[in-house]
């Protein structure tokens, strides 16, 4: 251990903070776009007309089956192409991301609205809430309530695929790290460090969602 | 006031409700029985068109129900509907239970909706529960809730589809005291049921059903008396068998 040098680390913490904000931030921004776009490709799977199901279906299958560090490299260069102006990596990232997300937000709250029973649907009808009104204030909450700990376990799946933006030159957590071990030569300090830091954040993580589904079974 | 004229309904190639005709008036309080699987709880849902039926027509106090053209929210809101496994909203606590039509549906404000709530706790005896959330209630206590919570839409009619069947044996007083009440307030009551007593003490008629069909229609005693059909002696003798 002699060979290691953890001055490196302490002394480029403010630069590797500023990484780890942005890492949290295209985490946070990507789940709740993901989440939103997410839920209405599920309502529209379950209860749209027939183009609309199919659009959901083909876009949800389309994204689960293309690589994730594809898409931010194609979004890299679409978006800019197609609003006619540079956009920046973090947003172009943002994009990605939360179509992304998407997908795999949509089948999971469509496993959540299916998981809402008959009888709640109906209930709702009987005090006389429209069809959308039913949605939002009885089926919703109970779905998105079900399905909590599923779907923080994607958002550390999602946290975790953020050090991906490094293709993109994005200066998220991984690459501030991984330009440390570059420039100043540390490079087993420097990924082990990175590799602590996402094992503490993803573990407290996992600990939150066992905790919540044991609350939930009791 | 409550007019079912004539339906047919079908769930694919199933038959489930065959012709059914049935009318009942202002302030009365029916009762519906028959065995498991023969559509009571079907022809409860067509009243309040939570379930749509394919040919013949419903009409609740002069409002088409199965007209396309109907504002089915605010007919659903005019007639109360309590279900079997009570089906309160488990996110909310039991006062929003309450409030929540009034406010969505009815438009009325959080403190007029809060008032009419709490005077319905009141009177359900359930005051001490308000900010409770339905889980931490007893089934009993639920289904008063739930009577409370359709009530609170002012109801000009109640369905009832087997209010009691899912509670224990020591809690269906409880509940069937509240409908009594209800009952002797004047208030029209369609009842799947199979507590004769209650059926005994404020239904003028009895309906049977059997395989999707209104097999009888008759008053009360003389149904438990003297049925008619084969079947409701056979569905009568087991059930007063318990
Ligand atoms: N959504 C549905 N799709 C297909 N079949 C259905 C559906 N709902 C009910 N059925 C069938 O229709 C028949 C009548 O059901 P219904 O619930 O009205 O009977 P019921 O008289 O209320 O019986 P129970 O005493 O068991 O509650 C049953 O055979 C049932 O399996
Ligand atoms: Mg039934």
């Amino acid at each position: 251990m002699g060979d290691f040098d953890f001055l490196v680390i302490i002394e480029s913490l403010p630069f590797l903070f500023d990484g780890l904000l942005i890492s949290f931030q295209l985490t946070f921004l990507a789940l709740l776009a993901g989440l939103a776009w997410g839920t209405i490709l599920a309502v529209m799977r379950i209860w749209g007309p027939a183009p609309l199901r199919w659009f959901s279906a083909i876009y949800v299958n389309v994204f689960r089956s293309i690589p994730l560090i594809l898409v931010i490299f194609w979004f890299y260069f679409l978006v800019p192409l197609l609003i006619g102006r540079p956009v920046g990596n973090f947003t172009s990232a943002l994009i990605a991301f939360s179509l992304f997300e998407a997908a795999y937000y949509a089948e999971i709250m469509r496993a959540g609205l299916n998981s809402v029973s008959r009888g709640q649907v109906y209930a709702g009808l009987a005090i006389g809430l429209s069809p959308r009104q039913n949605l939002q204030y009885v089926i919703l909450p109970q779905a998105f309530r079900n399905m909590i700990p599923v779907l923080l376990t994607q958002a550390i799946i999602l946290f975790q695929d953020t050090s991906l933006v490094y293709v993109v030159a994005l200066s998220d957590f991984m690459t501030s790290a991984s330009t440390v071990a570059k420039v100043e030569g540390r490079l087993a300090e420097m990924y082990l460090f990175a590799a602590l830091v996402y094992f503490l954040i993803c573990f407290s993580g996992s600990m939150l969602v066992k905790h919540l589904q044991k609350k939930k079974v009791a | 006031m409550i007019k079912i004229d004539n339906i047919d309904k079908w769930y694919g190639d199933f038959h489930v409700l065959k012709s059914c005709s049935l009318e009942v008036e202002r302030g009365e309080v029916i009762v519906i029985c028959g065995p498991s699987g023969s559509g009571k709880s079907t022809l409860i849902k067509c009243v309040n068109a939570l379930e749509p039926v394919d040919s013949g027509r419903i009409v609740v106090e002069e409002t088409d129900v199965t007209d396309k053209g109907t504002k089915l929210p605010l007919v659903r809101a005019r007639i109360g509907m309590v279900f079997q496994h009570f089906e309160l909203f488990p996110h909310k606590t039991v006062i929003e239970n309450l409030m929540m039509g009034q406010i969505k549906v009815l438009r009325r404000s959080q403190d007029e909706a809060r008032q009419k709530a709490e005077s319905l706790l009141k009177r359900v005896g359930l005051s001490d529960q308000a900010d409770k959330y339905p889980s931490a209630l007893s089934g009993g206590q639920q289904q008063r809730v739930a009577i409370a919570r359709a009530l609170a839409m002012d109801p000009i009619a109640m369905c009832f589809d087997e209010p009691t069947s899912a509670l224990d044996p020591e809690m269906i007083s409880e509940v069937l005291d509240v409908m009594v009440e209800l009952a002797k307030e004047g208030m029209t009551m369609m009842v799947v049921t199979h507590e004769m007593g209650f059926a005994r003490k404020v239904a003028r008629r009895v309906v049977f059903m059997d395989q999707g069909e209104v097999k009888e229609i008759a008053p009360t005693e003389t149904f438990f008396k003297n049925p008619e059909s084969e079947r409701a002696k056979e569905f009568l003798s087991k059930i007063l068998a318990h």
